[in-house]
């Protein structure tokens, strides 16, 4: 989580086709892109692709309980007699969409604020900064974790304990990057020339925080999708029946050491995708870090 | 003089910080649930409980009252009672840390031994295979989930090998047959002290496979961090003098390079602790093991609302704590920083 981004950088030295041309340059990020996005496909149109639609939606099937993977049940059953692949490609709902908003709403919680206190600077970059370093004082899991025991828990609630822990990472980055843009020439003319506070960091500083943050919640969301698995796993996410690949993990445990195929592979599904975002966002740090440009 | 400062500033960073997160704990445990008094006394509270508690709580007074009530309670280290347990939520808290404590210092000290040398190893044959293999053991390292890792040790370590205890802290059989005499309750150095080896030795196998688990991510993140350093420092002018002095490249990699590189791996190190911290909840689950975790864990299922509060003040003073000592002990390896 440390963030060794650029910011001296304009967007304007690495636009997207740049990304895009690294990207499709080094086959791990290129391989790390398609399985996000054929995973993203799975759960948009999990309907159509799920053998199974509504036993992935959670009705229970007590003929074919427990059956190890075969080629009517191509990777088992569970408790329930529920199809796991079916499951696992629903489960990509909640365990992958899920933490894609969270990160969409930290950036857009934290960016802005983080915006507004790298060009305000003074007091109103101090009482940004000193709240934020409080909620970054907290193991971020274990903040999520006291959030859900106040609110309550489910899908939508610990995904609002995660947003809640998660965006001061985002207004620490986007400080950083509005203090060296605002010595910049095109922000003192924009300011000489008359143009309001709101409108400078709206349409000058914000848009150039974004390739940095981008980033950032690429490698974020590797974590995100951990944390969200272990909030379900713990029993504070997805509730059942619905399914979640961490409630999966947790709901075949007891079976583990028999029908390991419950746990498994679910645990593999997030395993996948969390390499996959991990390994794209070392590509991409890779990138923007300008150090390594020297 | 300059030394003293930094501590002193450091020690009043610190301080602020934790008035900062007695605040959010207050705001989450007082303000934000709906009926707070309802959450303290637990789901079979009878009207006139509940009452009770609100002017015990003080929930009725205004939200400075209030605060200065919530504080007074902590400062005398009264977290109230446990609903499940109807125990102070302090000494089940102070009861279970050990167990915690040794899984967490287990779990670090393989995290440090092998991501260390890891990361040695790759930055110092950047580029070889050696370099790809240790990339991708910590690329693997974060991304697996501690609560699967957990399952796949037991599946190989109990299941097929047979080499390794699948749960617990120690065999229930321990204490009809060489019982363990607790001094501190870490128990692997309560048997060493008492020289119980019978003892030493089944709680040395049971910390193996949670600590392994636990360290899995940290040795991902120390490894990736000890390379990025070391490369940068193996860079240096000083490093090719070295070498042109023809000082032998073990001695410069270990004792010159290394020396410069450890800075950057402590605050990755005292990150990682707080990884751990959490991740000590879901191997404590998979491992059954009696700690801190497993007690939030069943607090957080129980909605025993004390207990996750006291739970969660106590990990973040933990933190805010591991975090000051980590910048001291940084300032204490390079005095550039103090005196900065």
């Amino acid at each position: 989580m440390t963030t060794t981004v650029a910011t001296d950088l304009l967007p304007a030295q690495r636009t997207s086709r740049h990304v895009l041309n690294v990207i499709a340059r080094d086959p791990l990020a290129l391989i790390s892109t398609i399985v996000i996005i054929l995973f993203m496909l799975l759960a948009v149109f999990a309907p159509i692709i799920a053998p199974y639609p509504e036993q992935g939606q959670g009705r229970t099937n007590a003929s074919d309980t427990m059956l190890a993977p075969s080629t009517k049940y191509l990777l088992g059953t569970d408790r329930l007699g529920r199809d796991i692949l079916s499951r696992i490609i629903y489960g990509a709902r909640p365990a992958l969409i899920v933490p894609m908003g969270v990160v969409l709403f930290a950036v857009l919680i934290g960016a802005p604020l983080g915006a507004l206190a790298g060009y305000k600077g003074g007091w109103v970059d101090e009482v940004i900064m000193r709240v934020t370093d409080l909620f970054l004082a907290f193991p971020s899991l274990l903040l999520a974790m006291a959030i859900t025991a106040s609110i309550g828990r489910g899908l939508d609630k610990a995904a609002i304990a995660l947003i809640v822990s998660w965006w001061p990472w985002y207004t620490r980055i986007a400080r950083g990057v509005a203090v060296s843009l605002k010595e910049q020439y095109f922000v003192e003319a924009a300011q000489a020339t008359g143009v309001s506070d709101a409108v400078i960091i709206l349409r000058h500083i914000l848009p150039n925080t974004m390739s940095p943050i981008l980033v950032q919640a690429t490698v974020d969301l590797g974590t995100v999708i951990l944390a969200m698995g272990g909030l379900a796993f713990i029993g504070l996410g997805t509730q059942p029946p619905a399914p979640d690949w961490g409630l999966m993990i947790s709901e075949g445990r007891t079976f583990i050491l028999d029908q390991w195929w419950i746990s498994t592979f679910p645990g593999i599904a997030i395993f996948i995708v969390v390499l996959a975002f991990n390994l794209l966002g070392d590509t991409l740090r890779d990138i923007f870090d300008p150090r390594q440009y020297k | 003089m300059r030394v003293l400062d930094f501590i002193l500033r450091r020690l009043f960073t610190a301080l602020f910080v934790l008035v900062g997160v007695s605040v959010i704990t207050f705001f989450l445990s007082r303000v934000i649930p709906n009926d707070a008094a309802a959450l303290y006394i637990g789901p079979k509270a009878r009207t006139e409980d509940i009452e009770r508690v609100r002017k015990q709580l003080g929930l009725d007074k205004p939200l400075p009252v209030q605060y200065a009530v919530y504080m007074g309670e902590l400062l005398r280290g009264d977290l109230g009672n446990s609903i499940s347990t109807k125990r102070p939520v302090t000494q089940e808290i102070t009861e279970r840390l050990p167990a915690t404590l040794e899984l967490l210092f287990a779990g670090m000290i393989i995290a440090v031994l092998v991501g260390v040398p890891l990361g040695v190893l790759s930055a110092r044959w950047q580029g070889s295979p050696m370099d790809v293999f240790v990339r991708m053991i910590s690329i693997v390292g974060v991304s697996m989930p501690a609560f699967y890792l957990g399952l796949l040790m037991q599946i190989a370590f109990f299941r097929h090998l047979d080499l390794l205890p699948l749960a617990g802290r120690v065999d229930s059989d321990l204490r009809f047959i060489s019982p363990i005499q607790p001094i501190t309750n870490f128990f692997l150095l309560d048997s060493f002290l008492t020289l119980n080896w019978v003892a030493f030795k089944d709680i040395f196998l049971h910390l193996i496979l949670p600590a392994s688990t636990l360290a899995a991510y940290p040795i991902g993140l120390i490894a990736r961090m000890t390379r990025a350093a070391m490369l940068e420092v193996l860079g240096q002018d000083y490093i090719r003098t070295a070498q042109a002095y023809g000082i032998r490249q073990v001695v410069i990699t270990y004792m010159y390079a290394l020396k410069n590189a450890i800075s950057p791996t402590l605050t990755v190190i005292g990150l990682t602790i707080a990884y751990a911290l959490t991740g000590t909840f879901f191997v404590e689950v998979i491992f059954n093991w009696p700690g801190l975790g497993l007690f939030t864990v069943r607090s957080l299922l129980n909605v025993d609302y004390p207990a996750i509060m006291g739970v969660t003040l106590f990990g973040a003073g933990g933190y805010v704590l591991i975090n000051m000592i980590v910048d001291l002990m940084q300032a204490w390896i390079d005095p550039r920083i103090r005196l900065k």
